[in-house]
């Protein structure tokens, strides 16, 4: 049985706060979820849809800890709505964005072994055997979930593991997700 | 020894778990727990109970719960640390694999601050991040990041590693640039040492040693080498060293145990336990 979509009832009490605010008519919105668990799970969902949506950390005075929110664009925002109440995701809040968004880490390092490949995104690392693109290591990071995607990952192949992303629950896993997916295209080239 | 050991295993369903940790086979043993030395907070164990072995001093003990990354474990941890600090007779404390929290460092600090004996704090990892984003970072000891993690204190804008700025993260920003940075916006312990290719200790005076050798390329992509160092440094420190000796003792011992040891890129931290202590010895040999 689907969830019935309170958030629905939410995000219109937004949009029409919003519409009758002095805010400059933002065009930009962000959602907000008590973890970030959900915000991957939001991200998924949304993306599979086609939505023009990007992950982005929540303004300070939004701030928790371990943060990570998704920035959309309010003209689908009952669409956006809709999906995710398809997928039994509640957001928190729906914001306005009027702040700078912090940008998720976009570089990448690689370091070449010989025997093995180590791509770096911001704090996580994660090192492969080139011959049968084999993890056999995981390091950085200081989220709890760390150690677990290490125990889930290691000793598995990029085509055979899960990725971090449906996995990981923290910004460090998200991190590991992109070096996983840098990875994953070093090894196609 | 009174050194306290705060974190988390990755596992679902562990309690709190508190006790006196033991190292055998392999494993960490907690009264009738057993986990096994991978990476995180068990491998920092691991290797503050084999230092504290060495050294002849008790065994650390250990506040942990299980979290694989929902919060929950570490929530416990928390509440549990919150409602016993006060009475706990542990002179040092390491924080580390926490899921970070700003209102609960908070509830600790707080508590933390009204003790007549505070003791020597010691964060790295999740809590590290915490302590910096909730501008708690001078209030601590040692932090022990890797550079990203020191990109991360410098830059002040960021609540996490994942949102450091790239241009901290160009590895053309020298270290002891970001170490300033730290300092000059409050965002860094009263030590530090950051490891990477070239570690660094460094206090808000300025760098206080550089360790560069012996160099292993190989031990940068192996899970829990900081883990290691951490473990290795706190259990010095437990031991009666300074702060900045400790650190640059700790540093030595660890690039000593990637020496001895010859490890690949595929290793395992537990796989350089039986090297621990000739690697000590190795670095009181080295000036």
């Amino acid at each position: 049985m689907i969830k019935k979509p309170r958030f629905l009832d939410k995000v219109a009490k937004q949009l029409r706060a919003l519409g009758s605010s002095d805010n400059g008519d933002p065009d930009r919105g962000l959602l907000l979820f008590t973890n970030t668990s959900d915000v991957i799970k939001a991200e998924r969902a949304l993306k599979k849809e086609n939505l023009e949506i990007s992950v982005k950390g929540p303004p300070p005075s939004v701030r928790t800890g371990c943060d990570l929110a998704i920035e959309f664009d309010l003209n689908v925002a009952l669409k956006v709505a809709h999906i995710l109440a398809e997928h039994r995701i509640e957001p928190l809040n729906i914001i306005p964005i009027k702040d700078v968004l912090l940008e998720p880490v976009s570089l990448f390092q690689t370091k070449d072994y010989g025997e093995f490949l180590m791509v770096r995104a911001a704090n996580m690392k994660i090192t492969i055997r080139k011959a049968d693109a084999r993890i056999v290591n995981i390091s950085g990071g200081g989220c709890p979930d760390v150690p677990y995607l290490a125990d889930q990952l290691v000793g598995k192949t990029l085509e055979d593991c899960p990725p971090p992303i449906s996995i990981g629950q923290t910004l460090c896993g998200y991190a590991l997700h992109l070096a996983y997916e840098e990875l994953k295209r070093s090894c196609r080239c | 020894m009174s050194l306290l050991i705060v974190g988390t295993v990755p596992s679902e369903g562990v309690p709190v778990v508190e006790g006196t940790c033991i190292l055998r086979d392999g494993q960490i043993r907690i009264g009738h727990y057993e986990f096994p030395v991978n990476r995180g907070t068990p491998a920092l164990i691991a290797f503050a109970c084999e230092v504290a072995r060495l050294f002849g001093i008790d065994p650390p003990q250990a506040l942990l719960a299980g979290d694989i990354g929902k919060g929950d474990g570490s929530e416990r941890v928390y509440s549990r640390l919150c409602d016993t600090v006060s009475n706990r007779e542990q002179k040092f404390i390491v924080f580390h694999y926490l899921m970070p929290d700003v209102q609960w460092l908070g509830r600790i600090m707080i508590r933390v601050q009204d003790l007549a004996m505070r003791p020597t704090m010691i964060a790295d990892a999740g809590f590290m991040y915490v302590a910096k984003m909730g501008g708690m970072a001078p209030e601590f000891d040692l932090f022990t990041p890797d550079v990203g993690e020191m990109a991360f204190l410098a830059d002040d804008s960021a609540p996490h590693p994942f949102y450091t700025r790239g241009f901290l993260l160009n590895e053309s920003l020298r270290i002891p640039e970001l170490i300033n940075m730290a300092y000059q916006n409050e965002n860094a312990a009263r030590y530090l040492l950051v490891k990477g290719k070239v570690d660094y200790v460094a206090s808000r005076d300025g760098i206080v040693a550089e360790i560069s050798e012996p160099s292993i390329e190989n031990m940068e992509p192996i899970g829990g080498t900081g883990d290691s160092l951490t473990g290795i440094v706190s259990a010095l420190i437990a031991s009666g060293e300074d702060i900045q000796t400790a650190a640059i003792s700790a540093c030595k011992i660890n690039r000593f145990m990637g020496l001895l040891a010859k490890p690949t890129p595929a290793w395992g931290i537990k796989d350089f336990l039986p090297f621990l202590s000739n690697a000590i010895q190795e670095a009181e040999n080295c000036p």
